[in-house]
């Protein structure tokens, strides 16, 4: 197949030529996904580990539906907040749609179960090896959530790195509420598709291997702070 | 507080345990006790393995609810803390470790290291404090958490087999620091199974065997002459059933 093998070539010479339009792309693509893992993370930390320490009516089905969502497809979710931000959507005064913004929304919505989730977990479990000495101390159930978080941070860190594996890599949700406009909401996931759609092959590898650079890179840096953490810390 | 100043031995409210129990799905795993501790004294907690001491302890320190009876401090509650066999130390620097119990106790931030050195200092482990406090040893753990419950200024301090696992340097040491804590008017409830550990500290001596209390007397007593017979074998180093 010599035009695969062109291909191949033509897309190592666009990044390490570092070609405007590809560095645009992968540029907006970091903006995006990181923008939404951090505001997640702002929210699905504190609220996993207060499902963690708190007993209530309801929780066994939050903690179902939280994992579920873990799963949620993200043409779903794309979908769900096309409706609420289109013209006609409760939203829909805000004019986010077809803007970063919206796909920064979207992914929220993708990371925000996956964090929650897995906090939750890691958070219970360290808490049951620290229950009794910090009731002995008297910490509050308020107090224990930042101590917990912070305890639990390289394991956390993984998750957040989990996070940002699926919101980089989700092509459904930024498709549909970004609109893949050339140089406001196109993004590596909706470059490759369109590009490899109209058949520019060298572009979409291209990006595709950036992108599988990128995960390798982020579970790299996932392994070694787990293991770094071990070693420090014990 | 948190220097040598004796705290008021008169004024820490007797602990009553009233028919306590404590049963688990059913299962009976501590008999209903009677117990009455009072006063600035050492209590040893004695017995062999699932005798109920572990238990008698979180109940009356507050960990556990018990399913029967109940525990009663006479008056106020006291400052209490509690040292584990096993340590839960947080994953940060000793000092941290440290500087965190005083933070949740509400001593103003400007104070919290120079008190937290301070205790560092006085149980030996000043020059570690910027070291990871999961990566000390057994001894030094065991250290740290009572340099931790001192930094509380507790008027009633228990202890669950602190020593289990240490050597005999290590268990030195957390006996003289038991030792300090008592100086400084603490009342100290503390487990072992050691009968050697037991006669070098204890003023009084709660026997337990099977889930249930057999004794209460002061350390004489139980030493020369042991009312039960569960106590008798028992300081005979037999197996007791």
């Amino acid at each position: 197949m010599p035009d695969d093998a062109n291909a191949f070539q033509t897309a190592l010479a666009l990044i390490l030529g570092l070609d405007p339009d590809l560095i645009g792309i992968v540029a907006l693509s970091l903006q995006v996904s990181l923008s939404a893992v951090l505001i997640a993370a702002l929210i699905a930390l504190p609220l996993g580990a207060a499902i963690a320490l708190w007993r209530f009516p309801g929780r066994g089905v939050l903690i179902v539906v939280l994992n579920a969502l873990m799963g949620l497809p993200p043409v779903v979710a794309g979908l769900a907040v096309y409706l609420l931000l289109s013209r006609a959507g409760p939203l829909g005064e805000l004019g986010l749609l077809f803007t970063p913004g919206a796909m920064v929304i979207a992914q929220v919505i993708l990371v925000l179960p996956i964090i929650a989730a897995l906090t939750r977990q890691q958070v219970e479990e360290l808490h049951g090896d620290y229950r009794e000495q910090l009731t002995s101390l008297g910490v509050s159930r308020a107090r224990r959530i930042p101590t917990l978080l912070w305890d639990a941070r390289f394991g956390l860190a993984t998750v957040m790195l989990a996070g940002f594996g699926r919101a980089s890599a989700e092509v459904g949700a930024v498709m549909i509420v970004g609109g893949n406009i050339d140089g406001v909401t196109r993004v590596m996931t909706t470059a490759i598709v369109l590009e490899t759609s109209k058949g520019d092959l060298p572009l979409a590898l291209g990006l595709g291997i950036v992108l599988l650079g990128l995960v390798a890179l982020v579970n790299a840096a996932a392994h070694l702070i787990g293991e770094s953490a071990r070693r420090r810390l014990g | 507080m948190n220097e040598m100043t004796p705290l008021d031995v008169t004024a820490i409210p007797p602990l009553a345990l009233e028919g306590v129990g404590f049963a688990h799905r059913g299962q009976p795993l501590l008999h209903p006790v009677d117990l009455r501790l009072e006063g600035c004294r050492r209590t040893l907690v004695m017995g062999p393995n699932g005798a109920g001491k572990s238990l008698l302890m979180r109940l009356a320190h507050g960990l556990l609810v018990p399913t029967g009876g109940h525990v009663r401090w006479e008056g106020r509650l006291p400052r209490q803390a509690m040292v584990f066999q096993r340590p839960v130390l947080l994953r940060r620097s000793a000092l941290a470790n440290l500087t965190y119990v005083l933070a949740i106790n509400g001593t103003p931030r400007r104070h919290r290291q120079p008190l937290a050195r301070e205790a560092l200092e006085r149980f030996g482990l000043a020059a570690l404090e910027a070291r990871p406090a999961r990566v000390l040893s057994g001894g030094e753990q065991q250290r740290l958490a009572l340099a931790r419950a001192w930094l509380a200024a507790p008027e009633v301090l228990f202890l669950d087999e602190p020593t289990a696992a240490l050597d005999p340097a290590a268990i030195k040491a957390v006996e003289d620091a038991v030792l300090d804590f008592h100086r400084r008017g603490t009342r100290v409830v503390m487990t072992s199974h050691d009968l050697h550990q037991a006669r070098r500290l204890a003023d009084d001596v709660v026997f337990l065997c099977g889930g249930r209390l057999l004794e209460h007397t002061s350390a004489t007593d139980f030493f020369t002459a042991p009312a039960s017979r569960e106590a008798r074998a028992f300081i005979r180093g037999e197996l007791v059933w």
